[in-house]
């Protein structure tokens, strides 16, 4: 069947294959039998040494959904990152069996005084990684980048230290911003007469950028390599498991996180809309209508000949949304601002107020508007809300809203409000919410905190919770468009 | 059984011959759907080179291409295969006289000849060797999926007077799809999946040098290296590699061989479609955008 793979090659691939496939379930990836069979079918026709392709087979057999990658990849290099003939790691020889290739590829490059990387001075390094960024010379990068983590990283086996802080650690010592800085004076220097337009500025910039990035991917390697080789590959799976886009807590993303779940909201947005078209073009009927039918019936004689169905949509809701758009909240209210006018057409209207001490109406920052992002960053630089110290006070918000829009408040109006419920300690003034309740269709309160923290320290979302018709935990994607899924 | 490509490097390079610039994900993939015997979903956003992978798979192997253009509505009579009635109640009229049983009419009317050929059947059919394409996949209705899955995974069709029609060779099949909805969880089984995104800076040079006719190298560098810095923005819709190679028409047109701030802010409309975006890229192109708004 095969002529790639040697038979006793095979067994502790598919030994190595199956904790892999273990450990991607285990990110949250879906791969089912038949996928974990092609992908064992996929591997026995690839050269085994070439990564590249090992990665593409098995993606392509196991990881149906892009946004799925990131997580995949993670896992990959963990698995495989000692794979591949420059990183042939012998059994028991640990991470230190790549040293010589980089020391020989480095003295290649004619750089330093020839004496050898391990002599190298700091400033030598810094000299050579300066050459390198220049030239875009990949291969210099990466034996840069592997020196780098030996010297600044300052990895010591079984230390139970994770990977982000050896990064920190070597791009610190790296100092890649006043590299890129020298790169640019270097590049303005060079330029004809007039100098450099502020277009081929920003392409320069560009260039180097992605070639500083290039590197830092190389470090985060080099770093991984070693963590695998010091602890073994299942319990680094088990540390640098990066979760889903839409599984990613709204509170504690990071900047990459946050960077993707911001990719993610448009197709999410995209396939709500498609999805709530769909279920208003085909959902026009609702389930039979007994009584009507029978009702009906009496002009045929009793006869039921014509089914009556219950219209479940009679007409669309107004949704006011009240967010707290204080520090570690303000990214929840913003995805949820995003996802809600996404999807307005769903609504008669939609009007937005935001508040951290003090409260306001942003609804025609949307208006008209063809970016929302524009008018969800709009919000958060513009928006006048703070009224005493900028720190979050729902009930002073509370009463703001009540005084001037509470009247505006009808049977058609859905209100949900936005927030952790932190008071900072000041008065609730829970008797709003249930004022508003009392004239509004329904009330919802959506939580970005982990249910278990509720009602613990300064957070009284129980004491709110009691006058809305509903309390969610909506701390991820995942769970923000299941709730405005069932709104529309 | 003979496989189409003797490696990934070699699909690689065939592609190449047909003016298909592929990375070595693509590559991989076509390479393993051939191996495996399974069809690719490939997904991506809008113009990033989908439907040609297939075209230009077709050509390099010599193949035909047959052609699936899905659309909401599309049902079996249009995608598998039709009976003929019009040509069945002709003939029913004619045998009307003559000796026949119904049975033997029955027996008539349903076979080949009274049979109207759909692309699917059609590739399934084919003698010669083909490729499948299923374009637009995701425009179809989740419950009309359930059309393709016979063929993708055991390719065959049966047809309930005809019996199973099995394919003689098995076509190299491909499905597109704009992610517009999610697919079924069945669909996504029977394929390898490929994400094809924008290419990076210097597949996209390779892309404008193969495809737009006389360009010099340093505007297609150029080129190349604006729409990297466009794509890096926070927009609505970034452009994609036809709206790239519609840009470098449009310059080659206007005779610029370097472009400058002004003619890329003049000819933004090209690449970018929402206004929004053609002045959040504006602005990024000049610092000094203030001074030219003030100028004009
Ligand atoms: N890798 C590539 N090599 C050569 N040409 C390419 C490549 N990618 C895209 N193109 C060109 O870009 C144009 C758009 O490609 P194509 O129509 O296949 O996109 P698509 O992904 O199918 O888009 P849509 O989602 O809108 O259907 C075509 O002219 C194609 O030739
Ligand atoms: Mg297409």
């Amino acid at each position: 069947m095969t002529d790639t793979a040697e038979p006793d090659q095979i067994s502790p691939m598919l030994e190595l294959l199956s904790g892999f496939i273990r450990d991607l379930r285990e990110a949250g990836i879906p791969v089912s039998l038949s996928e974990n069979i092609d992908a064992m079918e996929a591997v026995r026709h690839i050269p085994l040494e070439d990564r590249d392709a090992l990665k593409y087979a098995l993606a392509a057999t196991m990881v149906k959904n892009d946004s799925h990658w990131r997580s995949f990849e993670t896992v990959f290099e963990v698995y495989f990152s000692l794979r591949g003939k420059e990183y042939l790691v012998g059994g028991d020889e640990g991470g230190e069996g790549s040293d010589t290739p980089d020391m020989e590829g480095m003295a290649q490059q004619g750089q330093g005084d020839g004496s050898g990387g391990s002599q190298m001075s700091p400033e030598e390094l810094a000299q050579m990684l300066y050459q390198a960024l220049m030239r875009g010379d990949d291969a210099m990068m990466s034996a840069i980048a592997r020196q780098s983590v030996r010297r600044f990283a300052g990895m010591e086996p079984g230390r139970p230290v994770g990977g982000t802080y050896y990064l920190y650690r070597t791009l610190r010592n790296l100092d890649l911003d006043s590299v890129l800085e020298k790169l640019m004076a270097q590049a303005k220097d060079k330029a004809p007469a007039p100098g450099l337009t502020p277009l081929e500025e920003r392409l320069e910039r560009d260039e180097y950028e992605s070639r500083i990035d290039r590197l830092k991917k190389e470090v985060e390697a080099e770093i991984r390599r070693r963590l695998v080789a010091d602890r073994g590959v299942e319990a680094m799976a088990k540390t640098l498991r990066k979760p889903l886009p839409e599984d990613v807590d709204f509170m504690h993303a990071s900047r990459e996180e946050m960077v993707n779940l911001k990719k993610a909201i448009y197709p999410l947005t995209r396939k709500l809309a498609v999805r709530l078209a769909r279920k208003r073009r085909h959902g026009r009927k609702g389930p039979l209508d007994f009584r009507s039918t029978v009702r009906h019936s009496l002009s045929y004689g009793g006869v039921p000949a014509e089914p009556k169905f219950k219209y479940p949509r009679p007409h669309k809701p107004e949704i006011f949304i009240i967010a707290d758009i204080s520090g570690s909240v303000a990214a929840f209210a913003r995805f949820t601002l995003h996802l809600v006018y996404a999807i307005s057409g769903q609504f008669s209207k939609v009007r937005a107020f935001v508040f951290i001490d003090g409260l306001d109406e942003v609804t025609s920052y949307f208006e008209g508007v063809e970016d929302i992002s524009q008018a969800v960053h709009r919000v958060n630089t513009e928006a006048d809300v703070v009224w005493v110290d900028g720190h979050s006070d729902y009930g002073h918000a509370l009463e703001v809203f009540w005084e001037r829009y509470g009247k505006e408040v009808s049977s058609k109006t859905t209100v949900m409000i936005l927030g952790d419920a932190r008071n900072n300690y000041h008065a609730s003034q829970a008797w709003i919410v249930q004022e508003i309740n009392k004239r509004a269709r329904n009330v919802f309160w959506l939580n970005p905190e982990p249910k278990s923290y509720w009602d613990t320290g300064d957070s009284i979302v129980g004491e709110y919770g009691a006058h809305c018709d509903g309390t969610f935990e909506v701390r991820n994607l995942r769970q923000l468009e299941a709730f405005v899924e069932n709104l529309a | 059984m003979d496989y189409r490509f003797e490696s990934v490097p070699a699909v690689r390079q065939g592609l190449a011959d047909t003016n298909y610039l592929a990375d070595d994900g693509i590559a991989g993939v076509v390479y393993l759907a051939d191996r495996l015997q399974k069809p690719i979903l490939v997904e991506g956003p809008a113009g990033t080179g989908k439907t040609q992978l297939a075209k230009s798979v077709a050509e390099m192997t010599g193949a035909r291409l047959i052609r699936l253009q899905c659309y909401e509505g599309l049902d079996e009579s249009k995608a598998l295969f039709e009976w003929n009635y019009k040509k069945q109640l002709l003939r029913i009229q004619a045998e009307r006289n003559s000796e026949g049983t119904w049975s033997d009419i029955e027996d008539d009317i349903f076979s080949d000849e009274f049979l109207l050929t759909r692309p699917l059947l059609e590739a399934i059919s084919a003698k010669d060797p083909v490729v499948l394409l299923i374009d637009e996949v995701d425009r179809v209705e989740i419950e009309t999926e359930a059309l393709l899955l016979e063929i993708l995974s055991d390719y065959q069709v049966s047809i309930p007077e005809l019996g199973t029609v099995v394919a003689t060779q098995i076509p190299l099949v491909f499905l597109t799809s704009n992610n517009t909805r999610e697919l079924s969880e069945a669909l996504k089984r029977r394929c390898l999946f490929l994400h094809i995104d924008y290419p990076d800076m210097e597949r996209e040079k390779e892309i404008v040098l193969t495809k737009v006719p006389g360009i010099t190298e340093s505007l297609a560098d150029q080129v190349a290296r604006i729409v990297r810095s466009i794509r890096q923005l926070d927009l609505k819709k970034a452009p994609s590699v036809s709206e790239t190679l519609d840009w470098a028409n449009t310059l080659m047109l206007l005779n610029i061989d370097q472009v400058t701030a002004q003619d890329a802010t003049d000819t933004l409309n090209i690449l970018l479609k929402y206004r929004s975006d053609i002045e959040k890229a504006a602005k990024e192109f000049s610092t000094n955008a203030a001074e030219f708004a003030g100028q004009s």
